[in-house]
């Protein structure tokens, strides 16, 4: 019989270089903040992936509850005029 | 008749490959997947640390000698190590402190010799320092939770620290050939290496609740002088049984 | 019925090539597949970290010793992806450790083998590397979400181990007697059991309908064992390896006849009598059981931190 003691889940976002978004790449175990960085940067930057890290424990990031995608994304679907391509510009029209 | 230089690179050289095998046995064996990956990265820093030294050894040798071969050619007692690296895993406990006293002292000799009068020397010290800063962030912080942790934690660490203490000694030695690179800006002092060591090791030990030896100067002869662990002779066996076995071959 | 629509949408994401990710609904049979087979996989990559691991310490050069070190720290990097992709299905680490420690759970059976030379780094790298090549290319288009971005990222790395092995294999055929008959009986040892890691004939697999079916599995295991053979026949032919196969032949479709694998030897293996089950799954577990006080160390260390903070 053995307890679970492998420590928390942390989810991991690296930035490939400045000025670029953090992507999530993967998850680890580490028992607090300081391994869970260490360990973030042997895992998932041994080839130079980036040049900046971004850890998360798993239960402190917040996600849409299964069942109310369609509620949360679905009402962006007919609302096109937010997009550019919407609009019809005169012809000759630059710069807009 | 071998230079001081090439005898001051050798002695680096050969600590950190040493410390290398002794992390390299280690590979799968860790306490959880991520410390494995994290020893082995350490373990790999190290190779590159003693291959730049030893290359650089080689280059003062001369006569085609090559890298591998001072690496892996020689009898036990031209290997110039510390006996704290040969000292094997016996657990997790002994791999903590047996690499926080290196990385302590790494960091400060490094630190110091940046300003090596010798250039390749300086470019050596100045790369490792930026890996050597990792390593000690990780070995101190194991060094708290393993000596502030649970009780067998503690015992554990302890009765390491307590074995170990013996070998430090050594890294403070000078002899003859170190103080003459002394004199020409290559080596640096290592009482005030001393220093630094004994005031970073005694702060962390008390922040670790871990009680500091008694210290006691053991009769031992130093790796400097050809003098080793019982335990070099299997290291070096097993090391070097490719190339002794098959002395001819490129690999 | 609540569950036949669920099942109906599910499918219809299948077949669009929607991936599914961890809150999804998934049937209970997909979920239980997946962290079947995804906890192998990573069990595979940790169990294979042994028999290479093997032959660190005795790295015959600088160069050698590096590279070894590091392809096995990957190795250890990809069964990390891997438990961590398995964990988004609801299944803790801890527990797929305990299975794999109870025999419930299985992990490549190549690695039942044992390392007795030098040449073998050369043979596993470019063999057993290369045969997971095959099958984790494959396994990018996966259907659940986790499991095809770990497979990507793992892709990336992989193609340097086989060519690690492959080197390992042409410096040794370029070198003395003894190094090519090393090589060659390497490659002897190795060479069947790469071919199995593909998987019994589909036919005789029990799980394989229902993983194309959710394509979770993307092509046959016959297709990619012969992908893996004509890729690799070729190779072993350049550097002077002689092929440990009486009848194999190349077709006119440039396509390789290779003998009938001995299947009793595969499921003998699985069934746990190889040649290193049993010293695999000791040295393993003794690992863990020896790393027990230094996690629980870990976990009272931060409990103390937290404690501290708290009533500063």
């Amino acid at each position: 019989m053995s307890t679970d003691n492998q420590g928390p889940i942390w989810e991991v976002f690296v930035q490939s270089k400045p000025g670029k978004p953090y992507k999530h790449v993967g998850s680890l175990h580490a028992y607090d903040k300081e391994m869970a960085i260490e360990n973030a940067r042997d895992l998932y930057t041994r080839r130079n992936e980036g040049t900046g890290l971004w850890l998360v424990k798993a239960e402190e990031i917040v996600s849409v509850k299964s069942g109310d995608e369609e509620s949360y994304f679905e009402p962006a679907d007919d609302k096109i005029y937010r997009h550019p391509t919407f609009y019809n510009m005169p012809e000759g029209s630059k710069h807009i | 008749m071998e230079s001081n230089l090439y005898k001051f690179c050798v002695r680096l050289a050969d600590t950190s490959f040493i410390l290398s095998y002794r992390l390299g046995e280690y590979v799968s064996h860790g306490p959880f997947l991520e410390e494995d990956l994290s020893i082995t990265n350490v373990g790999l820093d190290l190779i590159g640390q003693a291959e730049s030294l030893f290359k650089y050894a080689a280059e003062t040798k001369g006569e085609g000698v090559t890298a591998d071969d001072i690496a892996y050619k020689r009898d036990e007692s031209e290997y110039l190590n510390f006996h704290l690296v040969e000292y094997p895993n016996e657990d997790f406990a002994f791999i903590t402190v047996r690499q926080f006293f290196m990385d302590v002292y790494n960091y400060h000799l490094f630190t110091a010799l940046k300003n090596s009068s010798d250039p390749t020397i300086a470019a050596v010290a100045a790369k490792s320092i930026k890996e050597v800063n990792y390593h000690l962030q990780r070995s101190r912080k194991w060094m708290l939770r393993l000596g502030d942790g649970t009780e067998e934690s503690h015992n554990k660490i302890q009765y390491a620290v307590n074995e170990l203490w013996k070998y430090t000694d050594e890294l403070f030695d000078m002899d003859a050939i170190h103080k003459s690179l002394i004199e020409e800006g290559v080596a640096v002092d290592l009482k005030k290496v001393e220093k630094s060591w004994i005031k970073e090791v005694e702060d962390t030990l008390s922040e670790a609740t871990v009680t500091k030896p008694e210290h006691v100067k053991h009769s031992l002869v130093y790796g400097k002088n050809g003098g080793h662990t019982d335990f070099m002779g299997y290291i070096l066996t097993d090391l070097q049984y490719l190339t002794n076995r098959f002395p001819d071959a490129t690999w | 019925m609540e569950n036949s629509k669920n099942l109906e949408e599910f499918q219809a994401k299948i077949d669009a090539e929607i991936k599914i990710e961890p809150k999804d609904w998934m049937p209970d049979e997909y979920r239980q597949h997946l962290i079947r087979q995804m906890s192998q996989h990573a069990h595979s990559e940790v169990i294979g970290m042994q028999p290479e691991g093997n032959w660190i310490t005795r790295s015959p050069s600088l160069r050698a010793r590096k590279i070894l070190m590091a392809k096995v720290q990957d190795e250890g990097g990809h069964g990390l992806y891997l438990y961590c992709a398995t964990e988004t299905l609801g299944v803790s680490r801890e527990q797929l450790i305990q299975w794999l420690h109870q025999g419930k759970a299985k992990y490549a059976s190549v690695f039942n083998y044992p390392s007795p030379t030098w040449a073998d780094m050369g043979a596993i790298g470019w063999l057993v590397d290369g045969a997971a090549i095959v099958n984790q290319v494959s396994l990018q288009r996966t259907s659940y979400g986790p499991y095809s971005r770990a497979m990507v990222r793992i892709c990336k790395e992989e193609s340097f181990h086989q060519r690690q092995g492959y080197e390992i294999m042409a410096t040794l055929m370029e070198g003395t007697a003894e190094q090519k008959k090393m090589a060659q009986e390497a490659f002897e040892r190795w060479w069947w059991p790469s071919l199995m890691m593909f998987g019994p004939h589909d036919g005789d697999s029990p799980h394989s309908s229902n993983a194309m079916k959710w394509k979770i599995k993307r092509e046959t295991n016959d297709d990619l064992r012969q992908q893996f053979i004509d890729k690799t026949i070729p190779q072993a032919e350049l550097i002077g390896l002689k092929i440990p196969d009486a009848n194999y032949k190349l077709l006119e479709n440039g396509s390789y006849e290779t003998s009938d694998i001995d299947w009793g030897e595969f499921w003998n293996v699985i069934k746990g009598n190889g040649p290193c089950n049993t010293q695999r799954i000791k040295q393993h577990a003794a690992a863990h059981d020896n790393g027990q006080w230094v996690r629980e160390a870990a976990i009272a260390y931060n409990e103390k931190k937290q404690q501290k903070l708290k009533s500063a």
